[in-house]
């Protein structure tokens, strides 16, 4: 087994550092929001989480292509990861989405464009890894899980522009958009600078993450190899 | 392959000797195999048919459909039935083929992969559109509703077509695992929102009589759905059959 490799370490430290920063400029260097006061403050990371889920989601997408074209395990590997990570940041951003929409919208959840293309995603997700779990052949799952992502990765977007277009045409909807406009609200420089700090701060815990998942998955292939020359 | 007809072993051996000319001939081959097997056996399409006019029963239970309210709900309650349905026939069309090795035996014979996926597809698009035509009439006798509106059927017509497509391909990946059947639903229903969301909007747009300009965007987004899985469906089916 390859031990870990020094950057890896360095960049686990980093991640940890950079999220502590982050939490710290948060609470104690970004100005309070006049309006929404506390509230505002879960923001910088509910950017920073969609972001994160965002990067996976386009990384799985990348990944299957990758696989199908070059039939090589190692993306398959990675789409792997990069799902499993999406699926969890993007869970983290929509608890803290309904976090920050009850006080400000009066309701937990609406079926806001954003809203629900990210739980749709999150639906995709599981059937995916329910897939991948349904199939024994190693190089079958890898496929089948590669032709899913690219199929979950073109209809999301599509469910994105139908639900914005369901919103822009029904007048009865429109109470979801004026709530939407009723959180936003003008950054200062300072908050602006947070966000940007938190959003580089999770990206490199997202490469930190995803480079953890993909040793994890190499280790298990690994194991799985082993298992098979004992057993013959 | 004791179901497999005459017709696919005579188009299969000249696809041999003119591959080009052979690609619409082998889909035709393999949707006319599906529907002869149907048509002796009576399986599936009694079932998918039952099925819908219990779903249709249940729904008139389950939420009180007012004559005020009929032209709003109709297109969700339709588009529901259509859509369990349509799973119930994607899987056993996918599962016969897989159960007596009918589709090594299609894999073997000598016509393009993508061949295969049309020809499944237009049976799958065969059964459902067969429901649907059953299904809409007899919807209107119970609720008293006008659904003689070719708008609608057009509606039909491409929402069938996007969802056949996925389905198709999905319940092609779905029968190779170990859930089967089970996962079908789990994987299809996300993925086609999209279609869902358009055909209800739009169906509810020709029922209710609205102008053709709150229409279009939809009819668009159909469309656009359509061809872009159609495609993907097309270039990957390869991928999910390969052994």
């Amino acid at each position: 087994m390859k031990p870990q490799p020094k950057l890896l370490t360095a960049l686990s430290i980093l991640s940890v550092l950079l999220f502590l920063a982050a939490l710290a400029m948060v609470f104690l260097y970004a100005p309070l929001e006049a309006v929404m006061n506390y509230v505002q403050k879960i923001f910088y990371f509910h950017i920073a989480n969609a972001w994160i889920g965002m990067l996976g989601f386009i990384a799985a997408a990348i990944a299957g292509i990758a696989y199908l074209v070059k039939k090589d395990m190692k993306w398959d590997i990675v789409e792997v990861a990069a799902v499993e990570i999406s699926l969890v940041f993007f869970f983290i951003t929509i608890v803290t989405g309904s976090i920050w929409a009850k006080p400000s919208w009066g309701t937990w959840w609406t079926w806001d464009a954003r809203l629900t293309t990210a739980a749709i995603l999150e639906m995709i997700y599981i059937a995916y890894l329910m897939l991948r779990q349904g199939i024994e052949d190693p190089e079958r799952r890898a496929r089948f899980g590669a032709v899913y992502t690219l199929i979950g990765g073109l209809s999301v977007p599509v469910t994105f522009l139908s639900i914005r277009l369901w919103q822009t045409i029904h007048p009865a909807i429109i109470g979801a958009q004026s709530a939407e406009a009723q959180g936003s609200f003008g950054m200062t420089p300072a908050m602006l600078f947070t966000m940007f700090f938190s959003l580089i701060s999770f990206s490199i815990i997202f490469v930190t993450l995803l480079w953890h998942r993909i040793r994890i998955g190499q280790l298990t292939n690994q194991v799985e190899e082993l298992k098979h020359k004992i057993s013959e | 392959m004791d179901n497999r007809s005459p017709a696919v072993e005579q188009k299969a051996s000249s696809t041999v000797h003119r591959p080009s000319s052979g690609f619409a001939q082998a889909v035709f081959a393999i949707t006319w195999k599906d529907l002869t097997a149907e048509l002796r056996s009576r399986e599936l399409l009694s079932a998918m048919l039952v099925f819908a006019l219990l779903v249709i029963i249940i729904f008139n239970f389950a939420i009180e459909l007012e004559p005020k309210l009929r032209p709003v709900i109709t297109p969700g309650v339709l588009w529901v039935t259509f859509v369990f349905a349509g799973t119930l026939g994607l899987n056993r069309s996918m599962a016969i083929e897989k159960d007596r090795g009918c589709l090594d035996g299609l894999l073997l014979a000598p016509v393009d992969r993508s061949a295969i996926f049309f020809g499944k597809m237009l049976g799958n698009l065969v059964f459902m559109f067969s429901v649907e035509i059953i299904v809409l009439p007899i919807y209107s006798v119970l609720y008293n509703i006008n659904l003689f509106n070719p708008g609608l059927w057009m509606v039909i017509l491409l929402g069938s077509i996007g969802y056949a497509a996925v389905g198709t391909l999905l319940s092609s990946m779905a029968v190779q695992t170990r859930t089967r059947d089970m996962l079908l639903p789990i994987l299809l229903f996300p993925v086609i929102v999209p279609v869902l969301l358009a055909a209800v909007k739009a169906s509810s747009g020709y029922l209710q009589g609205l102008e053709m300009t709150e229409i279009t965007p939809w009819l668009n987004l159909l469309v656009a759905y359509d061809i872009i899985f159609l495609a993907v469906a097309y270039m990957v089916f390869e991928y999910v059959v390969e052994e």
